[in-house]
C-alpha cells in the first residue's frame, strides 16, 4: 500500500535486514514484524513511555520513530537488555523492591532505568532519588505510584556492572 | 525527607516470628517475567488465522440513523465482514439496566456509539474499510447536563421501550422507557433528620461537584473471540469477572453458558474498568460468528479514552449538623448522577456512597437520595473506590466545617464521632474489627496534624504568596467482600504432586494487584513450604473454580480464606498419613520447610515429597488434592439498603500537607501520612505498593486529572491533555498499618485495594482551606480552578433539582 524500504541494523546484537513500509513505526516493526512484544503500545504518541527502546545508546519512544530510521543503527529492546548483566540486575531489583504490579509499563521503565544507570556508571556515582524521578518522568505508571520503581532503580549497584 | 526514606510504623501487636511468611516482603511471583518483557498481554497474543476487528463510532452526539451504506466497505479486498445492527437483529442489550445495544440500530446517543464493525485481514484494511462506510444521520437535540435533562421538555434519551425480538419472532421488552430521563433512583433513611436538625447547635449546607476521570489502564482494552467447529465460544478477555461474563455472553448469544470459555491473559491494569461488558466485546463475537474466524480487536489509546467508562461524576448537596459538644446530629444528602447515555455500574455507586454518609461516623439521623439521569455524555462504570471518593469528599469537608463552627479541634471532633469495634450501625453494618480511632490518632501524631493546622491557619493574613496547609480525611470501605450477587464466594483446588510441588487453582483473577502471590503465601504458610513450591493457575474458566470476580477489595479476604481452607484440608490429610506411617498422633506433627516435623522440638521426621510418593504409589493409591469453597458470612441488603453486606470493614485516615502558590494556583502535594486498618499485613511489599499506588491515583483525582466533556464530546482523549501524575510529582509517603486482626479474615487480614485512593482529594481540599482560608467545592484542583477560587472567581455551583 505504501513504498517500502530495505534497512539493515543491529537488533539486540544481531545483524538484521528487513523490508519495511516507509510509514511503519519502529514499534510496529518490532512488535508485528519481528515478534518482539516486550516493547508495549501504550499511546502511540510518545506520551507514556511504554514503548521505550534504546537506539545507539539513547532511549526513545519507538512509536515516534520510523522503522526506516533504524537503518545503520544499534537498537536494543527489553528482550536484548534482559539478557545482559544490567538487565538481570534491574529485573532482580524491580522484583525485590515491589516495583512491578500490572507490569505493562515495566519494560519501558526498565529500559529507561538502564540508560539512567549507564549515564551514571562512568565515574559519576549512583543517581539520586531526584535524578531518578526526573529520569523516569516520561514513563507513566498507573499502579505503583512510582515510589517502589524509584527504590528499585536506586537499589541497583552500578559499580558491579 | 523524600519518598525513599519513608518510615513504616506498625501499631500492630503481631510480631513476625521465626520462619513465618506472614508480614514479610514477598516479591510478586510474576515480576521477573514482567520485568524482562516476557509477559504476553492481550495485544501480544495472536491466534493463527485471526482477523482484525475495527469499530465505526458515531460522528454525532445525538442523532437518528437514517441509513448506513456498507457496500463499498464490503467490496474492499481483504474485508471478511462488515456488520451493522441489521446483521444481528437478535443482539440483546447489555449493561446494568439492559438499556444498551452493542450495535446501534436507529439512534446514536453519544459520540462513542458503535454503528458498524469490520473484520479484515489486517488492521490497515479494517481501518480503510471503516472510511468507506457512509452513515446518514439526522441530528437530534443534545442534552449534556444532568439538571437540564430533568427539566420538562428535555430531549429524552430512552423515551421508548427497548423491544427485543428473538430469532423465532418472540418479542420482549427488555428495557422500559425512562420518562424524564431518570435512569435509576436510590432512597435511604435512618432516624429523623428533622429532629436531628432541631437538636443541632451548628448546621452547614454545601453543594459539591465531582468531575469526570477515567481509569487510564496502561494496557488498552482488547479481546480475541473465536468459535470452534461445535460452536463453542473461546474468549481471550481482560475481564475482572470471568464467571459473571461467561453467563452474560451466553445469554446474549442464546447458548448454554457451559459453552463459553474465558481465558484471561495477564491484564495491563483494571481498577474496576473491566467489571462490565462493553459493546466492543459482543461486537467482536458477532464478527467471529460472521466470519468463522478468530477476530482480535485492541483499542487505540484514543479509543480507550473515548469508549471506556469513567468514574461517576456527581453533583451533591449535603446538609449536616452537630451539637455544641461535637456529637453529630444528622446528615441529609442529595446527589444527581450524570448517568450518560447508558447505564453501567457508575449508576449504582450509591450502594457505597450511602455507607460513608450513614456509617463512617456515628450519625443517628441520615437521609440519602440519588437520581441517576440520562444525558448524551459518556457513561460511568466502576472505578476503585466506587463512589466513596465522591462521598468522602463531601463528608470530610463538613467534618472540618462543623468542627470549626463549634470551635472544636478537628481531630477531637472526628474522634468523638468515630466508630468503635462492636458497633452495629443503623444501616446494619457490624464492625467486628475496627481500628478507626487508631488510624485517626496515628496519622495525626505522625504528621503533627493538630499543631500544624493551628500554625498554618494563623498565617492566613500574612500575605505570603506560598502557603502551607494540612488536611485530614478518613474512610470506611468494605474489607471482607460485598454481597451484591447471589454468591460472594470463591473456590480453590489445591493439588500436590509427587515432589511436594503445589498447584493452586483459584477462581480469583490477578490484575496486577498481587493476588496470586498473597494466595500462594497463605497456602505455603499453612503447609510449611517455600513460595517457589507453588504454581498458581487463575486464568481459565474451564479449569478454575467459580469466583464472583476481582472487585470490592475482596480477593485477599475471600479468595484468601478459600485458599486457606483448601490448604488446611490438605494439611489434615498429609498429617493423618504421616501419623499412620510414623505411628504418632497427628496432633504431635506439623509441616515445616518441606518436612513433617515433631511439633514439640521441630525435629524433621520425614521429607514431605517422600511421604507424598509413598501415599501415591501405595496399594491404596491416593493423591493429595483438595477443594474448598468459601462464602463470606455476610448478608444481602434488604429493600431499604440495610444489612451487613461485608464480612469485615476497612478503615483509614490520611493527613496530607500541601503548598499552595496563591499567584499561580499551583497546589503541590508535599506529603501524605497514611494509617490504614488492614486487619493484618500479609505481604508487606505488596500492601505498601497498593497504598502508594492508590495514594498517587487519589492525587491525580485531586490535582491533575480531568476528562473534559463539552456538550457530550470528550475534548482531551490523550495523555498530553489528560494529565496523569508523573514521578517527580509524587508526595513523600509515610504509611502505618493498624493491625486489628479481623476474626474472619485470612490470618486476620482485610481488603485494602480501594482504600488508599479514597481519602486524598478530601484531605487536599481541607489542606487548601487550611493554607488559604478558601474552601473549594469542585474538583479537580487544577491551577486554573484554584486560582479562580482564591480570587473570588469560582463558578458558583447551583442546585435546581427536587429529588
Amino acid at each position: 500500500m505504501s513504498a517500502t524500504v530495505e534497512i539493515a541494523f543491529t537488533l539486540n546484537g544481531v545483524a538484521t535486514q528487513i523490508q519495511v513500509p516507509a510509514t511503519l513505526s519502529t514499534l510496529e516493526m518490532l512488535r508485528v514484524r519481528l515478534g518482539l512484544t516486550g516493547t508495549k503500545y501504550g499511546c502511540g504518541e510518545g506520551e507514556c513511555g511504554a514503548c521505550t527502546i534504546r537506539v545507539d545508546g539513547l532511549t526513545l519512544n519507538s512509536c515516534l520513530m520510523f522503522a526506516a530510521d533504524c537503518d545503520g543503527r544499534d537498537v536494543t529492546t527489553i528482550e536484548g537488555l534482559a539478557a545482559t548483566p544490567t538487565g538481570e540486575a534491574l529485573k532482580e531489583a524491580f522484583t525485590a523492591n515491589g516495583a512491578v504490579q500490572c507490569g505493562f509499563c515495566t519494560p519501558g521503565l526498565v529500559m529507561q532505568a538502564s540508560h539512567l544507570l549507564e549515564r551514571h556508571g562512568h565515574g559519576h556515582g549512583h543517581p539520586g532519588p531526584e535524578e531518578i524521578k526526573r529520569g523516569i518522568e516520561g514513563n507513566l505508571c498507573r499502579c505503583t505510584g512510582y515510589s517502589k520503581v524509584i527504590e528499585a532503580i536506586a537499589a541497583v549497584d552500578v559499580s558491579a556492572k | 525527607m523524600d519518598a525513599l526514606q519513608k518510615t513504616k510504623a506498625e501499631a500492630g501487636t503481631k510480631p513476625a516470628s521465626g520462619d513465618t511468611l506472614i508480614g514479610k516482603r514477598i516479591p510478586k511471583k510474576d515480576a521477573p517475567e514482567k520485568a524482562s518483557g516476557r509477559t504476553r498481554y492481550i495485544d501480544d497474543i495472536n491466534v493463527p488465522g485471526q482477523l482484525y476487528g475495527k469499530i465505526l463510532r458515531s460522528t454525532q452526539v445525538h442523532a437518528r440513523i437514517r441509513a448506513i451504506d456498507t457496500d463499498a466497505a464490503r467490496a474492499l479486498p481483504g474485508v471478511h465482514a462488515v456488520i451493522t445492527a441489521a446483521d444481528v437483529p437478535w443482539q440483546r442489550p447489555i449493561g446494568v439496566s439492559k438499556d444498551h445495544l452493542p450495535l446501534k440500530s436507529d439512534r446514536v446517543r453519544s459520540p462513542r456509539d458503535e454503528v458498524a464493525a469490520v473484520a479484515a485481514d489486517s488492521e490497515e484494511i479494517a481501518e480503510a474499510a471503516l472510511k468507506l462506510i457512509r452513515v446518514d444521520y439526522e441530528p437530534l437535540p443534545i442534552v449534556a447536563d444532568a439538571q437540564e435533562a430533568l427539566k420538562p421538555g428535555a430531549p429524552l434519551l430512552h423515551g421508548e421501550d427497548l423491544v427485543w425480538t428473538s430469532p423465532d419472532g418472540r418479542s420482549e421488552v427488555l428495557h422500559k422507557a425512562s420518562p424524564g430521563n431518570v435512569a435509576m433512583t436510590f432512597t435511604y433513611a435512618q432516624g429523623d433528620v428533622v429532629r436531628g436538625e432541631a437538636e443541632s447547635a451548628a448546621v452547614v449546607e454545601d453543594i459539591f461537584q465531582l468531575h469526570y476521570v477515567t481509569h487510564c489502564c496502561m494496557g488498552v482494552s482488547g479481546v480475541i473471540a473465536e468459535f470452534d467447529a461445535s460452536d463453542n465460544l473461546l474468549l481471550h478477555s481482560n475481564t475482572q469477572v470471568p464467571f459473571l461474563h461467561k453467563r452474560e455472553f451466553a445469554e446474549m448469544l442464546g447458548i448454554d453458558p457451559g459453552r463459553v470459555r474465558i481465558i484471561q491473559p495477564p491484564i495491563g491494569g483494571g481498577f474496576g474498568s473491566k467489571l462490565d461488558i462493553y459493546p466492543f466485546e459482543p461486537i467482536v463475537i458477532f464478527l467471529a460468528r460472521a466470519t468463522r474466524r478468530p477476530v482480535k480487536l485492541v483499542y487505540t489509546r484514543e479509543e480507550e479514552f473515548l469508549a471506556s467508562p469513567t468514574r461517576q461524576p456527581v453533583l451533591l448537596k449535603l446538609r449536616s449538623g452537630c451539637r455544641q459538644d461535637g456529637t453529630l446530629t444528622f446528615r441529609a444528602v442529595e446527589t444527581v448522577h450524570d448517568n450518560g447515555a447508558y447505564t453501567s455500574w457508575g449508576a449504582t455507586t450509591p450502594f457505597v456512597m450511602m455507607q460513608t454518609f450513614s456509617s463512617l461516623y456515628r450519625v443517628p439521623n441520615c437521609d440519602y437520595r440519588t437520581l441517576a439521569v440520562y444525558t448524551n455524555n459518556p457513561y460511568s462504570g466502576s472505578f476503585r473506590g466506587y463512589g466513596n471518593l465522591q462521598a468522602t469528599f463531601a463528608v470530610e469537608a463538613h467534618m472540618d466545617k462543623l468542627a470549626d463552627a463549634i470551635g472544636m479541634d478537628a481531630l477531637e471532633f472526628r474522634l468523638k464521632n468515630a466508630q468503635d469495634p462492636g458497633e452495629v450501625t443503623p444501616q446494619g453494618m457490624h464492625f467486628n474489627s475496627c481500628g478507626f480511632k487508631d488510624c485517626l490518632r496515628t496519622a495525626a501524631e505522625r504528621s503533627g496534624y493538630q499543631q500544624k493546622r493551628l500554625a498554618y491557619r494563623s498565617k492566613w493574613n500574612d500575605g505570603a504568596v506560598i502557603r502551607r496547609g494540612v488536611g485530614m480525611a478518613s474512610m470506611l470501605h468494605v474489607g471482607g467482600g460485598a454481597k451484591i450477587y447471589q454468591s460472594d464466594g470463591c473456590g480453590t483446588i489445591l493439588k500436590m504432586d509427587d515432589f511436594a510441588h503445589l498447584t493452586l487453582i483459584t477462581g480469583a483473577s490477578e490484575i496486577g494487584q498481587g493476588s496470586e502471590t498473597v494466595l500462594a503465601q497463605l497456602v505455603c504458610e499453612e503447609l510449611g513450604l517455600p513460595l517457589a513450591a507453588v504454581s498458581v493457575v487463575n486464568s481459565d474458566t474451564d479449569i478454575t473454580p467459580w469466583d464472583v470476580g476481582v472487585h470490592a477489595s475482596r480477593t485477599t479476604f475471600v479468595a484468601g480464606n478459600s485458599a486457606l481452607g483448601a490448604a488446611r484440608k490438605a494439611k489434615t490429610k498429609i498429617l493423618a498419613a504421616a501419623a499412620a506411617k510414623l505411628e504418632q498422633p497427628p496432633e504431635a506433627l506439623d509441616l515445616r520447610g518441606g518436612f513433617v516435623i515433631a511439633k514439640a522440638d521441630g525435629k524433621r521426621l520425614i521429607e514431605l515429597s517422600r511421604l507424598i510418593r509413598s501415599l501415591h504409589f501405595s496399594d491404596k493409591a491416593e493423591l493429595v488434592m483438595t477443594t474448598h469453597y468459601y462464602e463470606p458470612p455476610s448478608h444481602h441488603q434488604d429493600k431499604e439498603f440495610k444489612g451487613d453486606v461485608s464480612a469485615a470493614y476497612s478503615w483509614a485516615t490520611q493527613v496530607v500537607e500541601v503548598e499552595v502558590d496563591t499567584q499561580t494556583g499551583i497546589v503541590r502535594l508535599l506529603n501524605v501520612t497514611a494509617a490504614h486498618d488492614v486487619g493484618r499485613v500479609l505481604n508487606r511489599l505488596g500492601i505498601e505498593g497498593q497504598i502508594e499506588g492508590g495514594v498517587v491515583m487519589g492525587q491525580g483525582y485531586a490535582l491533575t486529572e480531568e476528562l473534559l466533556v463539552e456538550n457530550g464530546v470528550v475534548r482531551n482523549p490523550n495523555f498530553r491533555d489528560y494529565k496523569l501524575v508523573t514521578a517527580p510529582e509524587i508526595p513523600e509517603m509515610d504509611i502505618s498499618f493498624i493491625e486489628s486482626m479481623d476474626g474472619e479474615g485470612p490470618q486476620g487480614a482485610k481488603g485494602v485495594g480501594e482504600a488508599p485512593a479514597i481519602c486524598v482529594a478530601a484531605a487536599v481540599a481541607n489542606a487548601i482551606h487550611n493554607a488559604t482560608g478558601v474552601r473549594l467545592y469542585a474538583l479537580p484542583f487544577t491551577p486554573e480552578n484554584v486560582y479562580r477560587a482564591l480570587h473570588g472567581q469560582a463558578k458558583p455551583l447551583t442546585w435546581n433539582v427536587a429529588i
